[in-house]
């Protein structure tokens, strides 16, 4: 007892953690000369890459790319009408304009999307287009700077934000009536020209904005004290899951045009869509539902004990949680549906794929296969890359809270 | 003040439960009267937190009959919904909500539950959390506070609906010794108050001085109910006896 009353406390001050430095040579002989086989290892793996590297680098500097700019409006946006194009343009400022309002409303991610998204459309400004669709790119950037003031000023107002989540919801149906048009007022597209990139963006933009309701929905369903909900949505589940997708669209653009009378049978367009969205929504629901089985008990019993009843349990407490909990495989499930888009070339829709191979078919252009599918790597790694960068992005800030 | 405040405000006639062949409620018959504090005590797994499980219909029962401020819990959504709205849970593992900062926590029924504009259910939340010493972490998310703040904070949530009745099922059982105490304190003062609780425990040093009775379990039994006077110093069964030996000397 007396010990103990007498020991001091001495606090001794906080010390910085050592820095640990390894000199290069150290780290080179740790890592990639330890051993003699490590040392054959190095010597051949480094002769691969530098032979690699440089075929690469002479193949890059001596290939046609003038292919890219010289075709660059076919491959993104088809035989879209050029007196049309307008429409399309429309579409991105008003995508730009919200993207901006949001990120000034909202800082963080939002802003950082939509700078980003301005910054790349001057950047594209600077290169050698002419000069019209410079003019429309600077619009972009011009149309996000002042949504951004906009949503500034509007930050914290409460019909501000309801308005934005509003526009936001309103721009998926006008988007596709400004690009597609409807009857009697804005000449309508349809197939009467070919879509290219716009097509896999639009087909990618529709699945995932509908997949996903459907896939949280069909998740829910499965869990369902219904015994029919839950035996139904299962069976969605798994017969979807069970067939390849190409298959499902071959049926689609097939079987339907056979079983249904051409007046009552929907574009092939729209089926192909419907498609996709029909197959991701199974693959979401499992994703969802891998969440929903990771909340534990204790979150349906605490709120059952303040008295929420099911769907507020369910829209307020467990759903967040578990959504959270799936994000990188529903970003997954995004990234592989848009590129599941270019699927759509096997039924004769042209898309991306699609126009790269008839581009490839002119004299012209002959033996330029390489050069065309680099680009598509390039603008669908972009695309792609965004997504999971956003996704990574979202799980940290959302992260806060967990346990 | 209610019509039934002479009968007792929780009444359980003959109660039983069972899990699957289990048979985990074996007959439960008690009164409870407003304002009482009820400790229940006995060994693992002797059915304690099924029988409070059961008052807000977190367990359903099948046989026998349960009364809560007058309304009968039966399969009635209605009455579930009335009952749940009049008693509060207190659970082993605080069971917030993680995404929530502590704040929404507990405004959150308020809000959803009693419909209460979003400022006044804030505002309650904030007294509460002062009443339950927690103001300044309000901010905060669950995950960034010590057990003992998140079980004040559970407190402050199942306050907040402003129940007739709470329940605390071993609310200390998974906390550090040295934070048992500032829960304990929470709940002390709330019995002080005149709220009608049950609570099972093992902090005998508790029941001795809040509880108005004490009920001994043992498979899914009533063994005995006694106040802490007669419960500690003159237990009737043996097996009362032989609990208290284990949970006293060593
Ligand atoms: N969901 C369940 N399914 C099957 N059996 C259960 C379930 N919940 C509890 N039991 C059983 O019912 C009995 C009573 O459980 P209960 O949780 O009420 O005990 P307890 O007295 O609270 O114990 P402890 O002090 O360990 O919390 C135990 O034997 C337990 O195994
Ligand atoms: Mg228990």
């Amino acid at each position: 007892m007396n010990d103990n009353q007498q020991i001091v406390h001495t606090v001794k001050e906080q010390l910085r953690p050592p820095i640990e430095r390894i000199p290069v040579f150290r780290w080179l002989k740790e890592n990639l000369f330890s051993s003699w086989l490590n040392v054959i290892l190095t010597v051949v793996s480094t002769a691969l890459i530098v032979t690699v590297v440089f075929g690469l680098l002479k193949w890059a500097l001596g290939a046609r790319w003038e292919v890219i700019p010289a075709n660059l409006k076919l491959l993104l946006v088809g035989t879209y009408p050029v007196e049309y194009l307008w429409r399309v343009w429309t579409t991105g400022y008003m995508i730009a304009f919200l993207l901006g309002f949001s990120g000034g409303s909202h800082g963080g991610l939002m802003r950082r999307v939509s700078t980003t998204a301005a910054l790349i459309s001057i950047v594209l400004a600077v290169l050698p287009f002419p000069w019209g669709t410079r003019g429309w790119l600077v619009g972009i950037a011009v149309a996000a700077a002042v949504g951004f003031g906009l949503g500034y000023l509007g930050k914290g107002i409460r019909w501000c934000k309801r308005l934005e989540i509003a526009a936001w919801i309103l721009s998926f149906p006008i988007s596709l009536v400004l690009l597609n048009g409807v009857g009697g007022i804005l000449p309508v597209i349809g197939r009467r020209t070919t879509w290219g990139f716009l097509l896999n963006l639009i087909g990618a933009v529709v699945g995932i904005g509908l997949s996903f309701p459907i896939g949280v929905l069909l998740a829910l369903g499965r869990r369902s004290e219904l015994p029919a909900v839950r035996w139904v949505c299962t069976a969605y589940i798994e017969i979807i899951r069970g067939v390849p997708l190409i298959s499902l669209l071959f049926m689609a653009s097939i079987m339907l045009q056979l079983l249904l009378p051409a007046n009552i049978r929907p574009d092939l367009l729209i089926r192909a869509m419907m498609t996709v969205t029909a197959f991701s929504a199974a693959y979401m629901a499992e994703n969802v539902r891998g969440g929903l089985q990771a909340i534990p008990r204790g979150q349906y019993e605490a709120a059952s004990a303040v008295g929420l009843n099911k769907a507020l349990i369910t829209i307020l407490i467990i759903l967040p949680q578990a959504l959270r909990l799936v994000i990188p495989a529903i970003v997954g499930q995004f990234i592989s549906l848009f590129m599941d888009t270019t699927l759509f070339g096997f039924i004769a829709i042209l898309e991306l794929l699609n126009i790269t191979r008839s581009i490839m078919g002119n004299i012209e252009w002959r033996g330029t296969i390489f050069e065309l599918y680099v680009f598509i790597g390039i603008v669908f790694w972009i695309l792609c890359y965004s997504m999971s960068y956003i996704s990574r992005r979202m799980e940290k800030t959302l992260g806060v809270g967990e346990r | 003040m209610s019509v039934t405040s002479n009968e007792g405000i929780i009444i359980y006639r003959d109660v039983h439960k069972w899990y699957g062949d289990f048979h985990a409620l074996r007959g439960i018959t008690f009164t409870m009267q407003k304002g009482e504090v009820i400790v229940i005590c006995g060994p693992s797994g002797s059915g304690k937190s099924t029988c409070i499980r059961t008052i807000n219909r977190l367990e359903e029962h099948q046989r026998g009959q349960i009364i809560v401020d007058g309304v009968e819990l039966t399969n009635d959504l209605r009455n579930i919904d009335t009952i749940r709205r009049e008693v509060g849970m207190v659970f082993q593992q605080f069971n917030l909500f993680p995404h929530l900062r502590v704040l929404q926590n507990v405004a959150l029924a308020p809000f959803w539950v009693l419909k209460m504009k979003k400022s006044k259910a804030e505002e309650i939340a904030i007294q509460l959390l002062e009443r339950v010493g927690i103001p300044e972490q309000a901010q905060k998310y669950p995950a960034q506070l010590s057990g003992g703040q998140q079980q004040r904070v559970a407190i402050a949530r199942a306050l907040a609906m402003t129940p007739k009745i709470m329940l605390f099922d071993e609310p200390t059982s998974a906390l550090d010794p040295e934070m048992i105490k500032e829960v304990l304190d929470v709940m002390k003062e709330l019995a002080r108050s005149g709220m009608t609780m049950i609570v099972v425990t093992h902090e005998m040093g508790f029941a001795r001085e809040v509880a108005n009775r004490i009920v001994f379990f043992d498979f899914g039994q009533l063994i005995e109910e006694n106040t802490p006077e007669e419960f500690f110093h003159n237990p009737q069964h043996e097996r009362t006896k032989l609990f208290l030996s284990q949970i006293l000397d060593y």
